[in-house]
């Protein structure tokens, strides 16, 4: 079809409904759809801008000039601006990772419980419970991995580091211990994991009901145990949704903001030892920490910090896209 | 509290308008003229403080709106020196610029002056099962949270607490993980008072031993509640059931209370840099030996003009500060955030300094 065949049947379309009576409503609609998408794109550009031009003093100030003025960015201690955003980016990717780690294998198997091994009643049950949880704010989160969580798991991190000690990640600290109030990485990343569990059972298990029942029930009549079929018909199907709903719940996990500002003992290096406090930060609850006493340098550099946020959330997003593109191809979809 | 003024604006005469940072929003438009002032402190306590202020002057005066519009920090002292407000609250001095933007900002030449109008005691606290009270020098508080004193039973702390059973455990430090005025005061005192503290300069961002931190009192006291060993500092109005330590000032160990706070303000000289002898900005003495004296307080300062352009602006924010400097304004600070009540000499002087303000 040529653009010329294209325009001219939407004329015959309009004239033909111009003396209807729902035409104006039809304009309508089709304006106000196009608006609102217009408007996403605007507010995500609005934005970038934003960001870019609240961030500029900062990126542009020398290292010197700029540690004189935002006292928590010293020149000689080493916490320079680049320096900072560089370990809150590596802190934010640790705690990430780990909830990932703990979040991704449980979610993918209560959502494979859920659309394909419960009965239907507690399926629905289940599932109603699942989304029930998206819906606690971040905040209640916090609040109760702080007070209730972490003394429960603080125990399980001595054990650990007792018995695994010796791989980096479970080191005790200079006084031979792992932190005494469990307010560490490894909390965080927990109580991370639980908060985007909602998120990525919720997207798999729509993708996984998803799965052609043919396929399962070939699978099925050539005396494929379930398993089997699970392995054989729903994963290959429903291999770049579960990425596409990791990459979700990674997002989520990036940018939670008062969950680890409540739960995390913050500190400021590139450690790889998530049993002890005072190691490592994510960006968004440093922002959240020092913005209400920071002037305006000071903001001008937590937006730069915020900035390097928005760039990776925006290269995770385009990472899962281009996967889920490459895999939709070779998905049992087609 | 409820402002209402949109609709049935008649009676309202005036508006009194301050801001302050941190917490509790609640912003409605002002009737006819409207003072500003700005708060610019971010303890907790003394957002209870303010609205117990605001309620208690409006209970006086039924006719006057108070408004609380609360900004972030910094923005404040800068919003009153670039004259945009009218008085402003902050827990530290202004700086010689300050001083003399300030003098741009208001009428006349005089600039602007300092009153002390809260005061708060900071208290160590711990959590040690059976012991309610620890004795401690400064040395030996430095030497907890720069890290040197890792046990309980550690010589330096044993020594002075004879005939307490302290337990052999790891002493856990809890500090603030945001930039506090607590933690300033709390630093200012071991800079002054110690000789093993590890910094020079008094900040607001903690200097110490990395150790635990939560990001505000709520969250500090909380971990020292919940972790046995743990030993952090906070307003001292927060303490509750958790063991506290008495200072060492001269020979004796003071606990914190109401009367050793105000007497250490009593007792500390004013500040060198300060705006002539209305100018109430004290250099606190950590280091005094006055008896019964308790150094680690907090003292937050209402900053306004020495003269005004405008009779009614002056008239607005006189009555309130002298509201607040009243013995009924600071009995309701200290129920209300347990503050420590200003002297009433400290009180009548800042009387006699606001019937000496002028309006030009």
């Amino acid at each position: 079809m040529t653009t010329t065949q294209d325009t001219s049947s939407e004329e015959s379309d309009v004239q033909e409904y111009s003396t209807h009576p729902g035409a104006f409503a039809n304009h309508l609609f089709g304006g106000l759809s196009a608006g609102a998408a217009t408007l996403i794109l605007v507010t995500l550009a609005a934005v970038a801008t934003f960001l870019f031009i609240e961030a500029w003093p900062a990126m542009s100030a020398s290292t010197a000039e700029l540690a004189d003025k935002v006292h928590w960015l010293g020149d000689e201690s080493g916490e320079t601006l680049i320096a900072t955003i560089g370990f809150l980016v590596y802190g934010t990717i640790l705690i990430s990772a780990i909830a990932l780690l703990i979040a991704t294998p449980l979610s993918v198997g209560i959502a494979l419980f859920i659309s394909h091994y419960a009965p239907r009643k507690l399926a629905q049950g289940l599932g109603y419970l699942i989304d029930l949880l998206a819906a606690i704010p971040s905040v209640v989160y916090g609040l109760w991995g702080a007070i209730v969580v972490i003394p429960v798991l603080q125990p399980f991190y001595e054990v650990l580091e007792r018995y695994l000690g010796w791989i980096p990640l479970f080191a005790a600290g200079d006084d031979g211990t792992v932190s005494g109030t469990g307010r560490v990485a490894m909390s965080a990343g927990i109580v991370l994991a639980i908060m985007i569990i909602p998120i990525i059972t919720a997207v798999t298990r729509e993708v996984f009901l998803q799965t052609p029942t043919l396929h399962e029930e070939a699978a099925l009549a050539m005396g494929a145990t379930r398993w089997e079929m699970v392995k054989m018909a729903v994963f290959p199907f429903g291999r770049s949704g579960m990425i596409g709903a990791t990459m979700l719940g990674l997002g989520r996990a990036l940018g939670e903001t008062m969950a680890v500002y409540m739960i995390l003992s913050p500190g400021l290096t590139f450690s790889p030892y998530i049993l002890q406090s005072a190691q490592h930060n994510t960006i968004a609850s440093y922002i959240a920490l020092q913005f209400p006493e920071a002037n305006s340098d000071g903001v001008s550099a937590l937006i730069t910090m915020g900035l390097a946020l928005f760039v990776i959330t925006l290269l995770v997003n385009m990472a899962a896209r281009w996967v889920v593109s490459r895999r939709s191809e070779f998905s049992g979809a087609n | 509290m409820k402002i209402a003024t949109r609709t049935g604006a008649v009676l309202s005469a005036a508006a009194l308008t301050f801001a302050l940072a941190a917490c509790s929003p609640s912003n409605e438009e002002e009737p006819e003229s409207t003072e500003t002032g700005t708060e610019t402190s971010a303890e907790e306590t003394e957002d209870a403080m303010m609205e117990a202020w605001r309620a208690g002057f409006q209970g006086l005066n039924a006719d006057v709106t108070v408004n609380y519009d609360p900004i972030g920090s910094g923005g404040g002292r800068t919003q009153f020196t670039d004259g945009a407000t009218s008085f402003a609250g902050s827990d530290a001095l202004m700086d010689e610029e300050e001083y003399g933007l300030a003098v741009e900002a208001c009428d006349g030449d005089s600039g602007a002056i300092h009153l002390p109008l809260y005061i708060s005691p900071v208290a160590v606290i711990f959590n040690l099962d059976g012991i309610d009270s620890l004795n401690m020098d400064a040395d030996t508080i430095a030497g907890v949270f720069n890290g040197e004193i890792t046990s309980w039973d550690d010589e330096a702390i044993a020594s002075q607490n004879e005939g307490v059973d302290l337990p052999s455990s790891a002493i856990t430090i809890v500090h603030r993980a945001d930039e506090s005025g607590t933690t300033e005061n709390f630093q200012d005192y071991l800079v002054k008072a110690s000789s093993n503290w590890p910094a020079d300069e008094t900040s607001g961002d903690w200097q110490g031993a990395a150790g635990e931190s939560g990001p505000g009192t709520s969250a500090l006291v909380q971990i020292v509640q919940d972790n046995v060993g743990a030993i952090g500092y906070a307003d001292a109005s927060r303490a509750g059931e958790l063991g506290t330590v008495a200072l060492k000032v001269g020979e004796e160990y003071v606990p914190f209370s109401a009367e050793a706070a105000a007497a250490v303000v009593d007792a500390s000289p004013l500040s060198t840099g300060a705006n002539g002898e209305n100018d109430l900005a004290f250099e606190l003495d950590r280091t005094t030996t006055a008896a019964g004296a308790y150094p680690l307080v907090l003292v937050s300062y209402t900053i306004v003009c020495q003269q005004y352009d405008d009779e009614t602006e002056r008239a607005l924010v006189t009555e309130f500060v002298k509201y607040v400097a009243s013995a009924d304004g600071q009995n309701q600070a200290a129920s209300a955030a347990g503050s420590s009540p200003i002297s009433s000499d400290l009180s009548a002087r800042v009387t006699e300094i606001l019937d000496g303000i002028a309006a030009g």
